[in-house]
């Protein structure tokens, strides 16, 4: 009929010798709840086979020392934190059984955003909330779930509603959530009421083993040292006090239709697939987007993934390509059109010196080497992007280059100005505070860095939003209608590239070729490609023309 | 080998791929959301987890988690988010957890703004979080460093199970330039002391709390040889034109790309300037500085926040010369300009020990 066990179960140590003292008693009070909860989650872990899978984090609180007893693996959490923890526990070993054992204090009040959002992403964890209406540890100070006039000894007066507002009720609170697979609140104090307890535990880890998502136990416990009673009378005023408001029960059981979400975590929901933010610019890069990842094309192509091996990390981060000697060339990896960057850097590597060697301009005029570059306009004018390809057109050409934003909040209407070295050196600072090179797409840009440019310095404008010519008479001042000829190709958004195709007609600094490779690389739209070179090719011809015309 | 023009704090992120980093768990913030922007593209397209956390208090705790998996995994943040992670730090000091931490410095104190500021040098490199410990502290002054002394973090944190921090500015955050990455993966080591959800680590704890006052005591005295020992064995620092100097520049991050280019200009005019630059802020190079300090009586420490860094250089130097500081906050970055009439005005002047914003004002613009 019934088999008697006197003995712990396999997952409790025989001898508690992680504590000081008697190695055969807990330091759990006569009476109080966790020796009982213990016990339970302890036999539970034994009769489901998973003592070596499981992983239980302990919080700050009486329960603190639970790695005394449990022979499992062992984390203790910063005050409230266990569900955190445990998240990165899980998250890391799917396979582990994670259990979060808290009190009030811990999960009530400091914890409080901790549980919520664990148990709104729906975490394949299993909390075990122990109860008891105070905070045993310290000594008895008031929890969030000390009841009404309870006198605690931050309370002395007893809770009031007015000082402290109502005990917070967990499971109420939690079911409103969306994710939650499983929410009881149980009590310790009888034996029916311990055998619903012990059930309810097994079903909260059963859940996390069949991969069902978030459940929590909540436990009502007697606490009857702090409580300063016997442990039946600490037993009693869990039925008597504690159960009147928190009502024993079940608030969400969704084990028997939930689908195991082991895997649900990790994958995209339907319809929210990656793409939607990507039409927004149709240069590609801007401020606000990382410079150089997803193009639209190769998010189709790389998904989420969880058989990844090492080898194919470095293309998986466009560091190489993917082909192998003797396979066919493929598609391009990542950044889209890195394949044509790699062709450049092939090329470049083949000279002797081995950087750009070939593409490294010669015959640029004394007065524009090593510029220190400083490119101005209205946010929205393709600023950053302009930067950007000189920086990466002269990287490609074998310069050293930095290339530094200014960023702001992300808010309208601003103006917007980064600052770009090439040079044959080791670029020290890279900040351009005395640009030799000014590029100016708009009237305020100019008032406000003409002063900064070095005697001497080209400043490159665009006359078709500037109509006065520069004030000062010791630089080189060219106009440049950039927006009516970038009109003229079709898109006002790329005045910046007629800017490009300006400044290195002017100074020879980049050739044309290299900066085509940079729009490859930058441009994310294959069709923009095509509207951004020919761009390059007007504001080249814009300058050409003018040297002709003073030439005549 | 090709390069790639890269923001630094993407650059974080293939680096610590590269590493063997599994794990983000981050929450944004300027100017250092690129990294969580990239983490959440690249780490689940290489089999890693990558999860916005509803806080820096919750994501230093799944790094808590995370790392007594055994798992190699980082956050990032600025000022005020790593205030939050301060309590998770001291935390993972204490269990001798590893993590990587990438903290993009903005301007404080309070919401501040999210310029290039130095403002967090104390709380990372002094501790910032409760009781005995310290953090790596790794600072970057390129892109490429980005990824290099990422990866180096990583295993140093294993190494000597503790957690590291890669300490930069906005603007090394921000900035881009070309990356040469390692053309090969790798993967952390195993953690026989973590918990894996097995048999074999079944008998593993992780835990900060020894509740006795004599065993605490051998716990902290066990940090302090692991912190003698990476003292000994792990600063690294840059030194530049500092053989024959006359007057040594001292400056972290964003702010020694400028002092090399103020050191140069020094040159041109015939000043013997040279530049120290700290790679480690924690272990601080204190015994080169020292060491530099027989050979060089005057040294300027320039940084971007109101007279930290310059606290660790008078410590090292102080026994023979003092240490003139130049400050700006708020955002501003020092001009290589700026620098060159700092120093200027240091050599034409005793050393005053003393803050250098007393400059005559008009000094501090260009």
């Amino acid at each position: 009929m019934f088999n008697v066990i006197q003995q712990k179960p396999e997952t409790f140590y025989d001898l508690f010798e992680r504590k000081d003292g008697d190695p055969h008693v807990t330091h759990y009070c006569p009476g109080c709840g966790h020796g009982v909860a213990h016990k339970m989650i302890a036999e539970c872990l034994e009769d489901l086979g998973i003592q070596d899978r499981t992983i239980l984090v302990s919080p700050v609180g009486c329960s603190v020392f639970a790695y005394y007893y449990f022979d499992v693996g062992n984390v203790q959490a910063p005050h409230g934190r266990a569900p955190a923890v445990a998240t990165g526990i899980k998250r890391s070993r799917p396979e582990a059984i994670v259990l979060s054992y808290q009190g009030d204090g811990d999960l009530a009040a400091i914890g409080g955003n901790e549980i919520l959002h664990a148990a709104n992403r729906g975490e394949n964890i299993t909390v075990f909330f122990i109860n008891n209406a105070i905070y045993g540890m310290t000594g008895g100070q008031m929890a969030p779930t000390s009841l009404i006039g309870q006198k605690t000894t931050t309370s002395p007066f007893g809770r009031s509603l007015k000082n402290e507002g109502y005990p917070m009720r967990v499971c109420e609170l939690l079911a409103a959530l969306e994710a939650p697979v499983y929410l009881e609140r149980t009590a310790i104090f009888d034996n029916k009421n311990n055998m619903r307890t012990r059930k309810a535990i097994r079903k909260a880890i059963q859940n996390q083993i069949d991969g069902l998502g978030f459940s929590l136990v909540e436990i009502l416990s007697p606490c009857p040292t702090i409580w300063k009673m016997t442990p039946q009378e600490s037993r009693q005023w869990v039925r008597d006090q504690m159960m009147p408001y928190f009502k024993l029960g079940i608030f969400r059981d969704k084990t028997t239709t939930q689908t195991p979400s082991a895997v649900a975590a990790s994958e995209t929901p339907a319809g929210l697939e990656a793409g939607s933010a990507q039409a927004a610019s149709p240069q590609g890069a801007s401020k606000n987007e990382p410079s150089s990842p997803p193009p639209t094309n190769s998010l189709e192509e790389l998904k989420p993934r969880t058989d990844v091996s090492l080898d194919e990390v470095p293309a998986i981060l466009g560091i190489r390509a993917t082909e192998r000697p003797g396979e066919t060339h493929g598609q391009a990896v990542y950044g889209g059109n890195y394949n044509e960057r790699s062709k450049f850097y092939e090329a470049a590597s083949a000279t002797p010196q081995g950087s750009g060697e070939e593409f490294f301009p010669r015959d640029v005029p004394e007065q524009y080497r090593d510029p220190q570059i400083k490119i101005a306009g209205f946010g929205g004018q393709g600023v950053l992007l302009l930067g950007e390809a000189l920086a990466e057109s002269g990287m490609l050409s074998g310069y050293r280059v930095s290339w530094l934003p200014s960023y702001g909040p992300e808010m309208r209407g601003g103006t917007a100005h980064c600052h770009v070295r090439l040079s044959q050196n080791e670029i020290g600072s890279p900040l351009v505070s005395r640009p030799t090179i000014l590029l100016s797409l708009n009237k305020p840009s100019l008032e406000k860095f003409l002063p900064e440019a070095v005697p001497g310095a080209l400043v490159i404008y665009n006359s078709s939003l500037i109509d006065q010519p520069p004030s000062r008479t010791d630089i080189e001042a060219l106009p440049l209608s950039a927006t009516e000829i970038a009109e003229k190709i079709g898109s006002p958004k790329i005045t910046n590239m007629v800017v490009v195709g300006a400044l290195i007609a002017k100074t020879r600094l980049l050739t044309k070729e290299s900066v085509f490779a940079a729009i490859e690389a930058l441009v994310k739209n294959p069709k923009l490609v095509e509207m951004n070179r020919r761009a390059v090719e007007a504001g080249m011809q814009a300058v050409m023309e003018k040297e002709e015309a003073v030439k005549v | 080998m090709t390069k790639e023009l890269i923001k630094g704090n993407e650059a974080i992120v293939k680096g610590a791929i590269l590493a063997g980093c599994r794990a983000y768990f981050g929450y944004p913030i300027t100017p250092a959301s690129e990294i969580a922007e990239a983490a959440a593209y690249y780490f689940p397209l290489v089999g890693g987890t990558f999860l916005q956390a509803e806080s820096e208090v919750a994501s230093i705790n799944m790094i808590y988690g995370a790392s007594s998996a055994g798992m190699r995994c980082m956050s990032a943040s600025s000022g005020p988010g790593m205030s939050l992670m301060q309590e998770g730090i001291s935390y993972l000091a204490g269990s001798e957890l590893p993590c990587v931490i990438a903290d993009i410095m903005r301007g404080g104190p309070g919401l501040g703004n999210i310029g290039p500021e130095q403002g967090d040098y104390n709380q990372m490199v002094k501790g910032g979080g409760h009781g005995n410990y310290h953090n790596i502290v790794l600072a970057p002054n390129s892109a490429q460093e980005m990824c290099d002394l990422t990866m180096l973090a990583f295993d140093l944190a294993d190494q000597y199970r503790n957690p590291a921090i890669v300490l930069a500015d906005g603007y090394i955050g921000q900035m881009m330039e070309p990356v040469e990455f390692p053309e090969e993966g790798r993967v952390g080591p195993i953690k026989n002391w973590a918990v894996h959800g097995d048999a074999a680590t079944r008998k593993n704890v992780l835990t900060s709390i020894y509740l006795s006052h004599e065993a605490l005591e051998q716990h902290e005295l066990k940090l302090a040889e692991k912190y003698r020992k990476i003292q000994e064995n792990e600063v690294r620092f840059e030194a530049y034109k500092i053989d024959d100097a006359e007057i040594i520049l001292v400056g972290y991050g964003i702010v020694s790309r400028v002092l090399k280019s103020a050191a140069d200009r020094a040159r041109e005019y015939g000043i013997r300037a040279g530049v120290f630059r700290p790679i480690t802020l924690y272990p601080f190079p204190t015994e080169a500085l020292a060491d530099l300090s027989l050979t060089t009586e005057r040294f300027l420490t320039v940084e971007l926040s109101d007279g930290q860094l310059v606290d660790d250089v008078r410590l090292a130097i102080s026994r023979r010369h003092p240490c003139d500081f130049y400050g700006r906050r708020g955002g501003c970055v020092p001009t290589t300009e700026e620098v060159f009439n700092v120093l200027r005005h240091t050599l034409t002047h005793p050393a005053e020990c003393n803050d250098a914003m007393a400059l005559p004002m008009g000094m501090h613009a260009v």
